[in-house]
């Protein structure tokens, strides 16, 4: 996750995106016009109008959507992400939000509960204990933010496919959709293939310690194979759906798939 | 004997004479376009998580944020690769490559440095390149497919661990993706300087003559 306040206040991001693909320009066109300056220089260089809103806009959306169906080709659900002796942890581990941590969810396990919804057999939702109590793995891969920087963290918990399976997701379906407890609403979506690959995991300590509040307590989706973005923190529910319900980053014109 | 000898002087003359072949020019310009596309988003990039301690003035990026020099990055990255493959392949088919860039010494290439510290050294037959000349397009080149190899191991380093590999790890390959640029923006400055001090050098670039 990277810092970066965004969201008009007083908008419903839901709605925004039930307007959808009339809506979701306006998000990104704010971006791309303070880009303008510089961009005028291009113009000079080029010759040719790249500015002109919307069509190298929607240029760009098209050839990013694009990307998400040539990374989908390229990942392979066998293809592990390298992992590292303890003593390759960056300590400290930086902490990363569009919030600073003063303001990060703090959650209360005796009042939080894993909601669990759309197309799964079992609707039951879990509590924190419950969720201890299943088989844990620990694995130590590095994590990479969209914005460059890496850091080599230890995350320990359950495989998500594992908890799939056990909760009888239709894993024909399209997406894992995560919702967490910050203040905007953060949330995610997961392609499916990567969320059945072996080092995805619903992680639940880190370095060997209950996940402290910086790193996404009571629980933290880790994906290796993904940008630190998509590995969404102080998550609440999880949703099996074939709809593509977009995220709080994917929306703002952050590439979808970030499959790393 | 004198008319045949006129004959030849006027094949010679650069009026007449094709000094870039059409497809180089098509894909001079693709990848003049491709490259400032990845360089100017590329600052962009870099400024959200510096590598060194300074940043590039947004006046010079593009794409206004990360999530916008991203776009921009990685369309522009289509253009930069499919081109630049299409270069080579074309470059190496024709003989090209071997035709103009070689072969090239070091004692040739000092020689030429001297000549041209001193003005000596000659552009009379924009046909031939001088040692200095073989050599930074050589190096370019190379720098050129280190840049996209770089680049495509920051952008997959889980899918395409063997290739970060050959750079060691990811933030390796970051610093090596960083100097790759920080080497094309320098060849592009001698590039530039030289292509004004011999204007019929770029006429040749556009028109071919």
């Amino acid at each position: 996750m990277a810092k970066r306040p965004f969201l008009i206040p007083g908008v419903d991001k839901r709605l925004l995106i039930k307007d959808s693909i009339k809506a979701m320009p306006d998000l990104t066109r704010r971006r791309f016009i303070t880009g303008g300056a510089s961009l005028g220089a291009l113009t000079l260089l080029t010759g040719c109008d790249v500015v002109d809103g919307d069509t190298a806009e929607e240029l760009l959306k098209k050839v990013s959507k694009f990307n998400d169906a040539v990374q989908s080709w390229m990942f392979n659900p066998d293809a592990l992400a390298p992992t590292f002796p303890e003593s390759a942890i960056t300590k400290p581990f930086p902490f990363n939000a569009y919030y600073t941590l003063d303001e990060a969810p703090e959650i209360d396990a005796a009042d939080w509960k894993l909601e669990v919804r759309g197309l799964v057999d079992n609707k039951k939702s879990w509590t924190l204990d419950e969720l201890h109590a299943l088989p844990q793995v620990k694995q130590i891969t590095r994590h990479i933010c969209v914005e460059g920087w890496s850091a080599i963290g230890s995350w320990t918990g359950t495989p998500l496919r594992d908890f799939l399976k056990l909760i009888g997701a239709d894993t024909r379906a399209k997406y894992v959709w995560f919702n967490c407890a910050d203040s905007q609403g953060y949330n995610s979506p997961l392609d499916m293939r990567t969320a059945l690959h072996p080092q995805t995991q619903m992680t639940f300590k880190f370095a060997d310690q209950i996940l402290p509040r910086a790193y996404g307590y009571p629980m933290k989706i880790r994906v290796p194979t993904k940008l630190g973005f998509k590995n969404p923190k102080y998550v609440v529910a999880m949703e099996v759906t074939n709809d593509y319900k977009g995220g709080y980053w994917e929306d703002q014109g952050y590439n979808s798939f970030s499959g790393s | 004997m004198s008319s045949i000898a006129a004959t030849e002087t006027t094949i010679a003359t650069p009026q007449t004479k094709v000094i870039q072949p059409a497809w180089v020019r098509v894909m001079h310009w693709i990848n003049a376009v491709a490259m400032i596309l990845m360089i100017m988003s590329g600052w962009q990039i870099y400024n959200a998580s510096p590598l060194f301690d300074f940043r590039f003035d947004r006046s010079i990026t593009l794409g206004g944020w990360l999530g916008g020099a991203l776009l921009w990055h990685f369309a522009a990255m289509w253009l930069l690769m499919l081109n630049g493959l299409a270069y080579l392949v074309t470059g190496l088919a024709t003989g090209r490559f071997r035709r103009k860039l070689l072969p090239v010494s070091p004692a040739a290439v000092i020689a030429d440095v001297k000549a041209a510290l001193t003005f000596k050294l000659s552009h009379g037959d924009l046909t031939v390149y001088n040692a200095v000349q073989k050599l930074l397009y050589l190096g370019i080149i190379l720098v050129g497919i280190v840049v996209v190899l770089s680049g495509l191991s920051i952008w997959k380093p889980v899918q395409l661990h063997w290739l970060v590999m050959l750079f060691g790890d990811y933030p390796a390959a970051r610093y090596v993706h960083f100097v790759c640029m920080a080497l094309i923006c320098a060849f592009l400055v001698i590039h530039i300087l030289l292509a004004l001090l011999v204007p019929k050098s770029l006429r040749a670039m556009i028109i071919g003559r």
